[in-house]
């Protein structure tokens, strides 16, 4: 492996050929990533930085490398979302109640990347709790997207929750990054960063140990720079967890293995009801491009229906905040985190610690969520929003009998300036459009780079594949990325020259 | 359905968020604006359809009657608050 003159563009498989050929040490690469995070704080990428506990891991990596003991992931810096517990490292899903949080246990998911040699860069920024589509909620300043519009200076977001480690990713500050999606939470700043961001299967990895947001939603996924490089972190996030009841009971398989056996008769279904008003020219005209290289590469082009897509927002938007409000029912300044001071009743203490501690979206959908599960108002809002889950669902299963996957838009517009949709609660949901059927069926969902927009922003196209049927979905990702040929990147205007 | 202010003051003392006046008022506003966006679910024929349980077809797994976690009080207060000898401490609610 020839060693570029910055290892920090190293691709995730490109790295660990350059480790295991002793072409560049553990220590070497984990120190380019940090040098890059310390260049890149304009971004706003990163809650927590762990250089030190960075370097102490890279150089375990190298006595492994050296005794011929690699593992999957050896040496190879990643950054993770500060939604997953990693024990002695702060922890606070962006929130003020959490700002103190320093977890004694590790989740599942960051466990098995430990355990397969990865080194750890950094905590990433985020959406308050992971409640948002633009990495403004949070309680310590938005995110800034690496990329710019051609020829202009604004500050746009990097989509949202996973913000930061869509940042971190599009700006070589970490090889690679984990994220968690509830409603298009890794695919959504994955398709506004330029980057790859998969959605496995519900129930694909474990959620022990991610800060909990809506429990039959949420999933931990990968975001990288190649499709090959989401293959390589899906294999080492997933794993049979009994402390997931949740999780799913099958090993996972090699997604590399057969990531370039092609997608001759691979039928990709066109749902018609992704051709939204609204939504610019550019986005369709991109999804036809992207029919049209997957049909040059041997695929079947069909057209499928999902009729009750338009209700997919609406039932997200009331499922979401009722799991939220009870599941962030536990912050309650006793047991952990922010508690308000000079409180001298139990309930009083209560009420001002969520009021301090929680931003103004958390608050809004603890408020709804508490709502629609109240006594007289569960039937008419939580019970309908999961019977038309259900209806949403059985759309997907429907339409799979005439497809093996399917080919939509990622998100119905590039990246937007900070700022831009704070007003509107309602215009921000619709950023998630593309993406949230997929969470409220629980089906596997990949967000490929494809293309630029007119003002040179980039575009992503998703593909979404039955339950479980990862490689299918990588393949057909694999084939967009094959075709797109997307070579473009931001310019490092963050970099103090 | 549209909720009132006094609504909002009820949902707030369940979800046990102090709010004040001025955040009565914003928030009637904007609870209400949410609500009147999924009444589109409403026209939804939603007759004889099971609510959705489970996302993905599969059994609950079980799991060995055996204790597997314990002995980690040190662990369980190690960021609390205000703490004295492995107890929890709140404001006094018994006179």
């Amino acid at each position: 492996m020839a060693r570029p003159s910055d290892p920090t563009r190293f691709t995730l498989a490109e790295a660990r050929e350059a480790l295991l050929s002793k072409a560049i040490s553990a220590r070497e690469l984990a120190q380019a990533h940090l040098d890059a995070i310390a260049q890149a704080r304009p971004l706003n990428a990163f809650i927590t930085e762990t250089s030190d506990h960075a370097l102490a891991l890279a150089a375990q990596s190298d006595a492994r490398i050296a005794a011929g003991e690699a593992r999957l992931l050896e040496g190879l810096p990643l950054a993770i979302k500060d939604l997953f517990c990693t024990a002695g490292v702060r922890t606070t899903a962006a929130s003020r109640i959490l700002d103190n949080f320093v977890p004694t246990y590790e989740s599942t998911v960051t466990r098995n990347l430990w355990n397969a040699g990865a080194v750890l860069v950094g905590k990433t920024n985020l959406d308050e709790f992971a409640m948002g589509s633009s990495n403004e909620t949070s309680y310590f300043g938005p995110v800034t997207n690496p990329w710019r519009a051609r020829g202009r200076n604004d500050d746009l977001v990097p989509g949202g929750s996973s913000g930061g480690s869509a940042a971190a990713v599009a700006a070589h500050l970490a090889l690679a990054a984990t994220g968690t999606d509830t409603g298009g939470s890794i695919r959504q700043p994955a398709a506004v960063t330029g980057v790859v961001g998969l959605k496995p299967t519900y129930g694909r990895c474990s959620r022990w140990g991610i800060i909990a947001f809506a429990s039959s939603l949420d999933q931990a996924g990968p975001l990288t720079r190649s499709v090959r490089d989401a293959a390589i972190m899906l294999k080492a996030m997933a794993s049979i967890d009994p402390k997931d009841s949740t999780s799913v009971d099958a090993p996972a398989p090699d997604y590399e293995a057969d990531l370039e056996t092609g997608i001759a008769g691979l039928r990709v279904g066109i749902p018609q009801e992704y051709r939204i008003e609204g939504a610019p020219a550019e986005i369709y005209e991109l999804w036809s491009r992207g029919a049209e290289w997957l049909k040059a590469q041997g695929a079947e082009i069909v057209e499928v229906s999902l009729p009750h897509t338009k209700y997919a927002l609406p039932a997200y938007y009331i499922v979401a905040p009722a799991e939220a409000s009870s599941n962030l029912a536990r912050y309650d300044g006793v047991r952990y985190g922010h508690r308000a001071s000079g409180v001298d009743d139990l309930m009083g203490l209560y009420e001002r610690t969520r009021a301090e501690g929680f931003g103004r979206e958390v608050k809004r959908r603890i408020m709804i969520g508490t709502y629609v599960l109240s006594a007289g108002y569960y039937d008419a809002y939580y019970l309908r929003a999961q019977k038309v889950r259900t209806l949403i669902a059985r759309d997907f299963e429907e339409a799979f009998q005439r497809c093996d996957v399917m080919l939509t838009p990622a998100t119905p517009c590039a990246a937007f300036a900070i700022g831009a949709k704070t007003a509107d609660p309602v215009s921000m949901y619709l950023n998630d459009v593309f993406t949230v059927t997929v969470n409220l069926a629980g089906l596997p969902g990949i967000s490929v780079p494809a293309g630029l927009s007119h003002d040179g922003l980039p575009l992503g196209l998703q593909i979404i594949g039955k339950a479980f049927d990862e490689p299918a979905v990588l393949r057909a990702g694999r084939a967009i990325e094959r075709a797109a040929d997307f070579k473009a990147a931001p310019q490092a205007w963050w970099r103090a020259s | 359905m549209a909720v009132d202010r006094e609504t909002v003051r009820r949902i707030a003392r369940l979800a046990r968020l102090a709010v004040d006046e001025d955040q009565v008022v914003a928030m009637e506003v904007e609870l209400n604006a949410l609500l009147s966006w999924v009444e589109q679910l409403q026209e939804v024929n939603v007759e004889g359809v099971a609510p959705m349980t489970s996302v993905v077809a599969q059994r609950l797994k079980m799991r060995e009657d055996v204790v597997t976690d314990g002995g980690c009080a040190d662990d369980l207060m190690a960021n609390a608050p205000v703490a004295e000898n492995h107890f929890f401490v709140v404001p006094k609610v018994v006179e």
